[in-house]
């Protein structure tokens, strides 16, 4: 690891608050993430469409649809500053001129705008992590791994801001572990594979952001935490199941800044909260503003420490009033242009008890991303410097943060919740201090078909 | 508490590591393995399915009592005639081409199974020709498509546009599901019916099935 984190970046509670961090970016525009002012992350896809050869021009002129009306209607609504997030459909990174060639394309009308107008805008290039689509999936090396490589060194060398990725490592045992709710399988899936991969993958993006003059700025746990949040909003699995691996999937996002990224992290990373308290970087998060792509219970606490605030994604379809993207486009504005202005009356810190007071005591998964949660949870965290350690610890001390809350009655919770976090905190003791011991405990109920331990450096 | 009720309140308990046990004693009490299947395993099962609709049982609680059924069902195995055990029918499931998601699949497999029915799940990024040769070699019922994207979702209509120009579109019912999905675009691409969660999934394959036995 390049960096390593002994301390919370905060002293003090009352700085932990959105729009402002210790360690600010600055964009190729001037826009500075984190450094006092929140800015609106607008996410877009296409709409349902085949995309091949014989399509692929219309795809390109719907992304440019996409942003010329977004950025028309920031101009309109004098946002100071947004940032905009390219997130390839797979095929896009499959093949990579086709997401270098669309990253091209919006950098190319932001640069419109700038002109024209003076707008300042960000770009956040967001590719797929292919390598999932070979099963069990090959992690280090391969067509896929080739192919990412390419996209991500294009759209940084074409100007992209941010690099991005929700990458998989560990997801093809974790899927398995969520619904069976096996804590030990989840841990062993995040805090050996997963941080493994990380290490891994986000030494080469860092090399390529470097090399580039662009920022490495985060993950995404999505394939592992927000799948658990989505499962227990289903209620397949219980929500304190969830929330638990919501804190401990923190332990994996961490390596990708000790590797050298710099943030600002993925909106979909909810656990940024302790990505923040703990290196100081800025974040981007989601919550009320991305019901167009989910539903959460976390639609306004996640906004409480955020730097960006995005709408996670929306395709281009029209609703009665324009394109959708268009209208994400100005929530995201006004979502925005509420919070800066608490902050220019110095009400930032209310505004931010409000939103963590409105969520956090009606669900245990929104009450773990309460700052003060998050604080005393990141301070144990800095302690224990083995991803692996860590992981476990930050499941330890969720569940009996979350025992305690509910006990104290601060946050309600299914009576089942209880019965859960009982057995979580039992198997978790039970898991031993060393990753190979703890792999030879439980290895006979992985099922070895679904990955491959020698890309993860085990065996 | 009578044998085949301590066997289903096992399932339903999901205690799989005391089934084997339960199993056994019934059998050396002269319990006929088909009835220790329908009245014990099953019985326990057919209380499972209800919980999880009412959102009384969590999934892996599902999980768990299927494993202790099948526990139990593994172990009379020798014991019965091949044909004793009647399946509801058989379905294959899938994920169109292009989509690598598998968790709501994987569930409505589970349930599926949990049910009585035979599941055949073909895994993510299934190419139509796919769907095809299992089409022709395991005879099914039903076929389930799932997709998460928007772009992959337009599979779900070329496989079946594909399936029939190959003349197998009326030999099989076809099931739709997944995030962007709806009864809308499964009316729209020609699928007979849309689940939109594994429960639904479970109650729409049964009305497909009876409604193929009373044509």
């Amino acid at each position: 690891m390049k960096k390593s984190y002994t301390q919370l970046a905060y002293k003090d509670l009352n700085d932990f608050v959105y729009g402002s961090c210790p360690n600010p970016v600055t964009t190729k525009s001037g826009l500075v993430i984190g450094g006092g002012t929140i800015y609106p992350e607008l996410n877009f896809t296409l709409p349902g469409m085949n995309i091949d050869e014989n399509s692929i021009k219309d795809a390109y002129k719907i992304y440019a649809d996409i942003i010329n009306g977004s950025l028309k209607r920031a101009h309109e609504l004098h946002a100071p500053g947004v940032v905009l997030e390219l997130e390839t459909l797979v095929n896009f990174t499959e093949n990579p001129k086709w997401g270098i060639e669309v990253n091209r394309i919006i950098l190319d009308i932001m640069k419109e705008y700038a002109d024209k107008y003076g707008l300042k805008t960000a770009l956040r290039a967001t590719l797929n992590d292919t390598r999932e689509m070979s099963r069990p999936p090959v992690m280090r090396s391969g067509k896929y791994w080739d192919g990412m490589m390419e996209a991500f060194e294009g759209c940084a060398r074409d100007g992209a801001d941010f690099l991005s990725i929700e990458s998989t490592g560990g997801k093809e045992l974790h899927d398995d572990a969520l619904v069976n709710a096996e804590i030990k399988q989840v841990i062993f899936s995040l805090g050996v594979l997963a941080t493994r991969d990380m290490e891994f993958l986000w030494g080469h993006l860092v090399d390529i952001a470097d090399r580039n003059n662009c920022y490495a700025a985060g993950d995404s746990s999505c394939g592992f935490a927000n799948t658990a949040m989505v499962l227990a909003e289903r209620g397949f699995i219980p929500k304190s199941f969830a929330a638990v691996v919501r804190v401990a999937s923190a332990s994996r996002a961490l390596v990708a800044y000790e590797m050298g990224a710099v943030g600002p992290s993925k909106d979909c990373e909810y656990a940024g909260p302790y990505i923040k308290a703990i290196t100081g970087t800025p974040i981007s998060a989601e919550g009320k503003s991305a019901a167009c792509a989910h539903f959460s219970p976390v639609g306004n606490i996640s906004a409480a420490v955020a730097d960006l605030w995005s709408n996670e994604s929306v395709q281009q379809v029209k609703l009665l009033s324009d394109y959708a993207p268009i209208v994400s486009m100005e929530q995201l504005i006004y979502d925005c242009r509420l919070m800066n202005e608490a902050t220019k009356q110095g009400m930032n810190v209310q505004f931010r008890d409000l939103l963590v007071e409105s969520d956090s005591r009606l669900d245990v998964q929104a009450y773990v991303l309460r700052p003060d949660f998050v604080f005393d949870i990141s301070k144990e965290l800095v302690k224990e410097q083995n991803p692996f350690l860590r992981t476990k610890l930050a499941a330890q001390l969720a569940v009996e943060g979350l025992k305690k809350g509910i006990a104290d009655g601060k946050v309600s919770a299914d009576k089942r919740d209880n019965k859960y976090l009982d057995i979580m905190a039992r198997e978790l003791d039970e898991i031993p201090e060393e990753p190979m011991e703890f792999y030879n405990d439980i290895k006979e109920d992985l099922d070895e078909s679904k990955y491959l331990p020698g890309e993860y450096l085990i065996g | 508490m009578s044998k085949f009720e301590n066997i289903a309140q096992c399932v339903l308990d999901g205690e799989f590591k005391k089934v084997k046990g339960l199993v056994n004693k019934a059998m050396e009490d002269g319990a006929k393995p088909m009835d220790i299947i329908n009245e014990g395993l099953i019985g326990g099962m057919n209380l499972v399915t209800p919980l999880f609709k009412t959102g009384e049982m969590f999934v892996p609680e599902v999980m768990k009592s299927a494993k202790t059924m099948n526990i139990g069902m593994d172990l009379l195995k020798e014991y019965i005639k091949e044909g004793d055990l009647v399946t509801k029918g058989v379905i294959i499931t899938g994920t169109v081409k292009g989509d690598l998601h598998d968790i709501g699949k994987n569930l409505v497999g589970m349930m599926l199974e949990s049910s009585g029915y035979t599941v055949i799940d073909l895994g993510t990024d299934i190419e139509p020709e796919d769907f095809l040769k299992a089409i022709e070699k395991e005879k099914p019922d039903i076929i389930g498509m799932s997709a998460l994207l928007t772009t992959t979702m337009m599979n779900i209509k070329e496989t079946i546009d594909f399936l029939e120009e190959k003349g197998v579109r009326n030999k099989v019912k076809i099931i739709v599901g997944g995030a962007p999905i709806s009864q809308e675009f499964a009316n729209q691409v020609g699928a007979d019916g849309y689940g939109e969660d594994a429960a639904a999934a479970v109650e729409l394959c049964d009305s497909l099935v009876s409604e193929k036995a009373h044509a």
